[in-house]
């Protein structure tokens, strides 16, 4: 692989062009989910579980298929009975059997909202009329929603078929322990036990949502013939195809899946909630199927992130130098195993070097819908542990929290959690960024505080298609099979004009569906502009050698005797020396020189590398209210390099944001009869404009040499800082430290008032 | 398939003669809480009867010192009323936090009265100014005062056909000045976890004439706390007064425990934001006093 040559300087890496798909999507002509229509479409609704946990013991649905108008009706009964299998297609990895009984319960609901059956009717009201009419007859069961209850003694299991995964030996009664990771080494309590300062805390956080605008939705035909189509709007419509096929156990060449614009996702988009469904509804009916979730579906049933409860001990010398971390975590992971531990154990203290260190991951099965991936998943919720406790040895050793920070991060070459070495991270650079920045020495206003936090995500590669291809008249096509969630068209354009080195607007992305570009992976991960990126700079790279090669076959010459040059090749041989021919030149006459001009890159990329970010957040807090206000927000983060920088500040700022809303006031509010009690956004409180101020996002580029153009990945660091960020700053401007969250104004005045 | 009748009358009479035919007749206003209710199937009534096509619904009326606002005139309307605005600055801020600037160009504080929640954000403001309801109905009209609308959540004094057609303040007095505060956790887009609505009249010498201090979700209905007036009158709003005030205000709290705040919470806000409300109004009295 090339390395990124800091010598030559760009020419379109790095602008910041128009997206070619935001006419479209500001004109409101997008194609989202539920603006797409196939003739003869049949409406479909789902009846959802009102238990948090019960045994179905029958379903009758005779009456709702009498209703004039029905089409079809299915329930759990209708899906093939599976094999385990667990399946890496989204962030995170699930067993096939659980996607199944998700999308459609079989035996037993395991959390309210829990799908039991659907129909599909000539219209929405049909549909709802005869959800009505389906009648469920359950044996309730108890229920546990707590972390530390789900695990206690004599709590309910929910399924007598999981041992916790990583402990070994395999015990022998099932729990809702689902998997455990451990990481580190060394002595970690001698280490503790002979620091100069220590610090230790429990702290804990609720579920929250990915805040996704648009609700999960998608149509979907299935012929006779076996042949079927589905138009979703997903993160990765290969996943949705594998998914799919693997649920109905069907070959996955037939369904070919056509993916809608995308309204936001954020990780939550990862999985299949509906298509299998309305591919069971559409067989049945002989009709194309539209399934959509209301607002509220989406909050009772689909994944939330996990919540947790983190102990987390760290040990220092006097000069601040780590000795020791022992983290301990529990994460919820809903109705299902979620696999996805391990990723919370080594995002939690690889930012720093610490020679002694012990990480645990427990992974817990409760009454709530399977936990999904949210912007970096697993990572926010033990950074804010970490971070916090950062904060208070600083405060303890009388160091600066940022000084301690730099002291002890990790550069390229240390080892991670992992025990493998960190590649070229740029975690010092960020932390030099952010204390040469003029946020981190202005002057605070009366009741503000400032905080500091840092943080990372390791990335991803994996595998992407993509097709580059040239038109006749020497425009060029990019096709890739990543949905576009951040802006990657533009950034894909942007690599494919920087390869061939003519204008980006002669080069047009699009996002191609299942049957017509190779596998790719979700846009998940933040690999898409790293991955996708590479398999559109290797494509582009051999359009670039294909028309070199017809240019010297039209002129005679020899490969070798021909150069690309300035978005032309150019002959440097022969009589015809210094002669240029264009693209479009070429192309026009390809037909007759070799036939159409287009490569495909379909590659697993590797190399991929961690992104660092620091966050400097200040706050006013409200002495007698509890109101916290975020007054100046700078994140500062490697990307390695930006090649769209308004779409990498663009991520940085949504991730910060979501980081701030989730620190603030976002939580799932249970009853006591296991129920969800804000599934709307009126109660589920995201932060609106005017509770952010500007954010403002200070890139650093430190590249990645693996990558053709240094890319890292952007999209989902920028949510890790956020939550210690604003504890911090909480902390420094009234004095109390938060450990709990949501920091919602109650909880603060609670802090800052304890007499009551 | 249960289906609304939509009725857009162009007179009081015909409003009230459909409002009277049908009992489950809802009026509607801009509809931004009875659509909502309506989409989510927790009301269906068998028709709707928009007021705003009904002659002089819409508007502020202003007759001497006394205004009049028709049951159908949005928020944003009142905002853009410089008269209204100086007279009733607490009233007006009141309305104009509800929601959004597109959820108040449709509002109207009629509205946000008979939808009866105790948390309503322009109630509070309009009983401490002592504004009364013009009612019309089948036997002709009435007035009562605002806070004998809400009798519970979600259920209103009015009696079949009945509906409010303008809100109407009494003559502002020389000195007197009122505010309107709310606690969130958001600044916008949110649900009063406690509001406190207050008016107050000082004389010359800063002493507290009158004041009329009422409370939102902090009880089933909005709260009017006299012991809380009380302790301000005859005051000139010094520490010891305000503090009887606060204390009088949370003794009258009888707030609930639920996903938006806590009793203790709810009640310690309420002491708080009454105080605070109090010397914003006071500043308004005094700039004009
Ligand atoms: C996104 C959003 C945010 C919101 N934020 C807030 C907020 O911050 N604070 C707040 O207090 N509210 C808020 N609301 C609720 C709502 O906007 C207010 O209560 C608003 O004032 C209702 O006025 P309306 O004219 O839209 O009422 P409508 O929806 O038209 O009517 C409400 C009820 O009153 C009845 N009604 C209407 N007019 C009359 C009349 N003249 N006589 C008798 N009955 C009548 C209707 O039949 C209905 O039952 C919000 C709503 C939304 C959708």
């Amino acid at each position: 692989m090339n390395a990124p040559s800091t010598m030559k300087p760009f020419r379109h890496v790095g602008t910041r062009p128009v997206r070619p798909d935001g006419v479209d999507k500001v004109t409101g002509k997008a194609l989202y989910s539920t603006d797409f229509k196939a003739p003869g479409m049949l409406w479909g609704a789902i009846l959802r579980s009102p238990h948090p946990h019960a045994r179905i013991l029958s379903i009758d649905t005779k009456k709702a298929e009498a209703l004039a108008g029905v089409k079809a009706v299915a329930t759990g009964r209708d899906l093939p009975t599976l094999e385990s299998l667990v399946m890496h297609v989204g962030e995170g990895a699930s067993d096939i059997v659980d996607v199944s009984h998700n999308c459609l319960a079989l035996d037993k609901v395991l959390y309210e909202g829990h799908a039991v059956a659907a129909v599909a009717a000539a219209s929405p009201e049909i549909a709802r009329e005869a959800l009505g009419l389906i009648t469920v007859e359950y044996e309730e069961l108890a229920f546990v929603l707590g972390l530390e209850e789900a695990l206690a003694e004599g709590a309910p299991v929910l399924h007598d078929t999981v041992f916790t995964k990583g402990v070994d030996p395999k015990p022998d009664r099932p729990s809702n322990a689902a998997m455990r990771v451990e990481m580190g080494g060394g002595d970690v309590e001698g280490a503790l036990a002979s620091a100069a300062a220590t610090v230790t805390g429990r702290y804990t956080l609720e579920p929250v949502h990915q805040g996704y605008i648009e609700p999960h939705a998608c149509v979907a035909s299935w012929n006779g013939d076996g042949q079927a189509q589905i138009w979703t709007s997903s993160q990765g419509h290969f996943a949705v195809r594998a998914l799919t096929a693997s649920v109905l156990a069907i070959p996955q060449a037939d369904i070919r899946v056509t993916p809608l614009e995308i309204g936001g996702g954020f990780g939550g988009k990862t999985t299949v909630y509906l298509e299998p469904v309305a591919m069971v509804l559409s067989k049945k009916s002989g009709r194309p199927v539209r399934l959509a979730m209301t607002r509220e579906e989406v909050f009772r049933a689909t994944g939330p992130a996990p919540g947790a409860v983190i102990d987390v001990r760290l040990g220092a010398a006097a000069d601040g130098t780590l000795v020791a971390a022992d983290v301990e975590f529990l994460y919820h992971s809903g109705a299902y195993t979620a696999n996805d531990a391990g990723a919370g154990v080594s995002s939690a203290i690889g930012h720093y070097r610490i020679p002694n260190s012990r990480v645990v991951g427990i992974e817990v099965l409760c009454n709530r819908p399977a936990a999904k991936a949210y912007r970096a998943p697993g990572a926010p919720q033990v950074n804010f542990a970490v971070e916090s406790a950062m904060d208070e040895l600083a405060g303890k050793l009388g160091i600066d929290p940022l000084e301690l920070r730099l002291k002890n991060a990790a550069i390229e070459g240390d080892p991670q959690t992992t025990g493998l070495p960190w590649g070229r991270i740029g975690y010092v650079e960020c932390l030099e960024a952010a204390k040469a920045h003029p946020h981190w020495s202005a002057p605070l206003g009366p009741n503000q505080g400032r905080g500091i936090a840092g943080g990372y995500w390791g990335n991803y590669g994996g595998p992407s298609t993509v097709n580059v291809s040239v038109a006749e008249d020497g425009t060029v096509t990019v096709a890739t099979g990543s949905p576009d969630i951040g802006g990657s068209r533009a950034s894909m354009a942007i690599m494919a004009a920087e390869v061939l080195d003519i204008p980006y607007e002669q080069v047009r992305a699009v996002v191609a569906d299942t049957a017509s570009i190779g596998v790719s992976m979700v846009t998940g991960g933040s690999r898409t502009t790293f991955a996708t990126g590479m398999a559109t700079v290797q494509a582009a790279e051999e359009v670039k050698r294909l028309l070199c090669e017809r240019a010297a076959r039209m002129w005679g010459v020899i490969s070798d005797q021909v150069e690309w040059r300035s978005g032309e090749v150019i002959c440097l041989d022969g009589e015809k020396q210094g002669q240029a021919m264009s693209a479009a030149a070429i192309a026009g006459r390809s037909f007759h020189s070799g036939g159409p001009i287009a490569a495909v890159a379909a590659l697993s990329a590797k190399g991929w590398l961690p992104g660092f970010g620091v966050h400097i957040c200040d706050t006013e807090v409200d002495p007698e209210t509890g109101h916290v206000k975020i007054v100046r927000y700078t994140a500062v983060q490697d990307v390695g390099i930006a090649i769209h920088p308004d779409y990498v500040e663009g991520q940085i700022q949504g991730g910060a944001a979501q980081g701030i809303g989730w620190a603030l006031n976002e939580a799932y509010i249970y009853g006591k009869d296991g129920k969800l009690d804000n599934a709307g956004f009126l109660d589920y409180r995201m932060p609106v404009a005017s509770d952010l101020p500007m954010i403002e996002a200070v890139i650093v580029e430190v590249p990645n040499p693996s990558h053709p153009y240094g890319v890292k990945g952007v999209g989902e660091v920028p949510i890790v800082p956020p939550l210690a960020a604003v504890a911090n700053a909480i902390h420094a401007a009234a004095g109390v430290r938060l450990k709990d969250l949501p920091m919602a104004p109650d909880r603060v005045y609670a802090a800052l008032h304890p007499e009551g | 398939m249960p289906s609304t009748a939509y009725h857009a009358p162009g007179t009081v009479e015909d409003a009230v003669a459909l409002l009277a035919a049908d009992p489950t007749a809802r009026p509607l206003g801009g509809g931004t809480d009875l659509i909502v209710q309506m989409r989510a199937g927790r009301l269906s009534p068998g028709a709707v009867i928009d007021l705003k096509r009904i002659g002089g619904m819409s508007g502020v009326h202003r007759a001497g010192d006394a205004f009049a606002i028709g049951a159908a005139t949005p928020c944003t309307a009142l905002k853009a009323d410089a008269a209204l605005s100086a007279a009733w600055p607490g009233v007006v801020e009141a309305a104009n936090l509800i929601g959004s600037v597109q959820v108040r160009n449709r509002a109207t504080m009629a509205g946000n009265l008979c939808n009866a929640s105790p948390a309503a954000d322009s109630v509070p403001a309009l009983v401490a100014a002592g504004a009364v309801c013009v009612i019309a109905g089948p036997s002709g009209q009435r007035e009562v005062p605002v806070e004998a609308i809400p009798v519970s959540p979600g259920k209103t004094s009015l009696a079949p056909g009945e509906f409010v057609v303008e809100i109407r303040f009494p003559p502002k007095p020389a000195g007197g000045g009122d505010a309107y505060l709310r606690s969130t956790p958001r600044t916008e887009m949110d649900i009063a976890v406690v509001g406190a609505g207050v008016s107050i009249v000082l004389d010359g010498e800063g002493i507290c004439t009158a004041a009329r201090i009422a409370l939102g979700a902090v009880g089933p209905t909005v709260v009017l706390v006299e012991d809380a007036a009380a302790a301000l009158v005859g005051s000139k709003l010094d520490d010891d007064a305000l503090a009887a005030m606060s204390q009088a205000v949370q003794a009258a709290s009888n707030p609930i425990d639920d996903k938006r705040g806590t009793v203790s919470y709810r009640k310690a806000m309420a002491g708080v934001l009454a105080r605070r409300a109090v010397l914003i109004a006071a500043s308004r009295a005094g700039a004009k006093a």
